[in-house]
C-alpha cells in the first residue's frame, strides 16, 4: 500500500499532474488529460483578448469542480514579475497554490534560483502554497525548503526538450534530504521516462509536451498513467540488486547426465 | 478618455467603472482578474473604481500552459 500524495495540505489521488498547453485543439486536451487520471492541472495566466481572435479562458473546457487548477508563472524572468503573476492567479479565487517558475535563460528556460529563491520567500509570507520549479542542484532545493515552499520541483531535463531524466542520482539526493514532497517538473518525453523517474522515489511528476506533442496524445496520456502507476509501484517494491554476472533462474541440480 | 488596456490605447466613456469596461467588452467578472494601474481590484470593487485618463489596466485569465 502507498502512502497518500500529500502537498501543501491537499491530498491528490494521482502522482502525475499535467499541463495544459500546446495541444492541437481543447477536445483532443481533455480527453488526454482524462487518459492520464490526473487531478492536478497546470494553467498559465494571460492577457484577455478584447478582439476575441484567440481562444479564451481555459475554464470553457476544464471544470474547475473535477480539476485542481495549479495556476504557474511560467514566462517570467525576474522574482517580482513572479509575484506579481501568483497573486494574479490567486485573485481567479480557486486556490493559493502556485507553481513558481522564474526562468534564468531564453534558451534553455533553466531556472534563475536566486530569483526563484526571493519569490518564494515572499509568495509563503503571503500564504502561497509554493510549488517551486528548480534544477537538480540539492542547495536549492534544501534552501526552497527553508523558505518555506510546500513542494519542490527539480526538472528532469529542460522544458520541453523530452530528454528523459538526465540526472538521476541528484534527483535521488534531492529526494532523500528533504520533508516536503519532491515532484519531477519537466523533460519527461515518453511513458519509460515517466517510469523511471518515479523509480527515483520522488512522489509525483509534472509534464506537458510529452503528452500534448505525442502522435496521439490521449494514446500518451493513458501509456504516462500506467509508467507513473508501474514507477510507483516498483519504488515501493524495492528492486533487485544489480549485478555484473549471470545467476541463473532456473535449479542447477536435477540436469540429466 | 483614452486609458491602455492590455497594453493598447483604448477610447472610453468618462467616468466609467471597471465593472462597466467588463460589461462593454462582455467579459464575465468571474472570468478575468483585473489590475488597475498595478493594483488588484477584487471582484467586489470593480464596480466603485472609476478610471482615468492614462490608467493602466491589465485585464488577465487562465490559459493553457505547463
Amino acid at each position: 500500500m502507498d502512502t497518500p500524495f500529500v502537498v501543501g495540505g491537499q491530498t491528490f489521488r494521482s502522482r502525475l499532474m499535467i499541463g495544459t498547453g500546446k495541444y492541437r485543439d481543447h477536445e483532443t486536451m481533455v480527453r488526454a488529460i482524462e487518459a492520464t487520471g490526473a487531478e492536478v492541472v497546470t494553467v498559465a495566466v494571460r492577457r484577455v483578448d478584447l478582439d476575441r481572435t484567440a481562444d479564451g479562458s481555459i475554464l470553457k473546457y476544464l471544470d474547475p469542480k473535477r480539476f485542481f487548477l495549479l495556476a504557474n508563472t511560467a514566462g517570467c524572468y525576474s522574482a517580482d514579475e513572479a509575484v506579481r503573476y501568483a497573486r494574479l492567479a490567486r485573485e481567479a479565487g480557486f486556490n493559493d497554490f502556485v507553481k513558481l517558475e522564474v526562468i534564468g535563460d531564453q534558451e534553455t528556460l533553466l531556472p534563475d534560483v536566486a530569483g526563484l529563491l526571493e519569490a518564494a520567500r515572499t509568495l509563503v509570507a503571503e500564504g502561497f502554497k509554493v510549488l517551486a520549479y528548480t534544477n537538480e542542484d540539492l542547495i536549492t532545493a534544501l534552501r526552497l525548503e527553508e523558505a518555506g515552499c510546500a513542494a519542490v520541483m527539480p526538472l528532469a531535463s529542460p522544458i520541453g526538450s523530452g530528454l528523459g531524466l538526465l540526472n538521476p542520482v541528484s534527483v535521488r539526493t534531492i529526494k532523500r534530504r528533504l520533508k516536503v514532497p519532491v515532484i519531477v517538473d519537466a523533460g519527461v518525453g515518453t511513458a519509460s521516462d515517466a517510469c523511471v523517474t518515479m523509480e527515483q522515489g520522488v512522489d509525483g511528476i509534472l509534464m506537458n509536451t510529452a503528452v500534448a506533442a505525442a502522435q496521439n496524445p490521449v494514446q500518451m496520456g493513458h501509456a504516462m498513467r500506467l509508467a507513473v502507476e508501474a514507477g510507483r509501484a516498483a519504488y515501493l517494491a524495492g528492486r533487485m540488486p544489480k549485478r555484473d554476472v549471470a545467476v541463473p533462474s532456473s535449479p542447477t541440480e536435477g540436469m540429466l547426465d | 478618455m483614452e486609458i491602455v488596456v492590455n497594453g493598447e490605447p483604448r477610447t472610453v466613456g468618462a467616468g466609467a467603472t471597471l465593472l462597466e469596461l467588463l460589461n462593454t467588452w462582455s467579459l464575465d467578472p468571474r472570468a478575468v482578474v483585473v489590475e488597475h494601474n498595478r493594483k488588484i481590484v477584487r471582484r467586489p470593487s470593480l464596480g466603485d473604481v472609476r478610471v482615468e485618463p492614462g490608467d493602466k489596466i491589465e485585464l488577465v485569465q487562465f490559459v493553457g500552459g505547463g
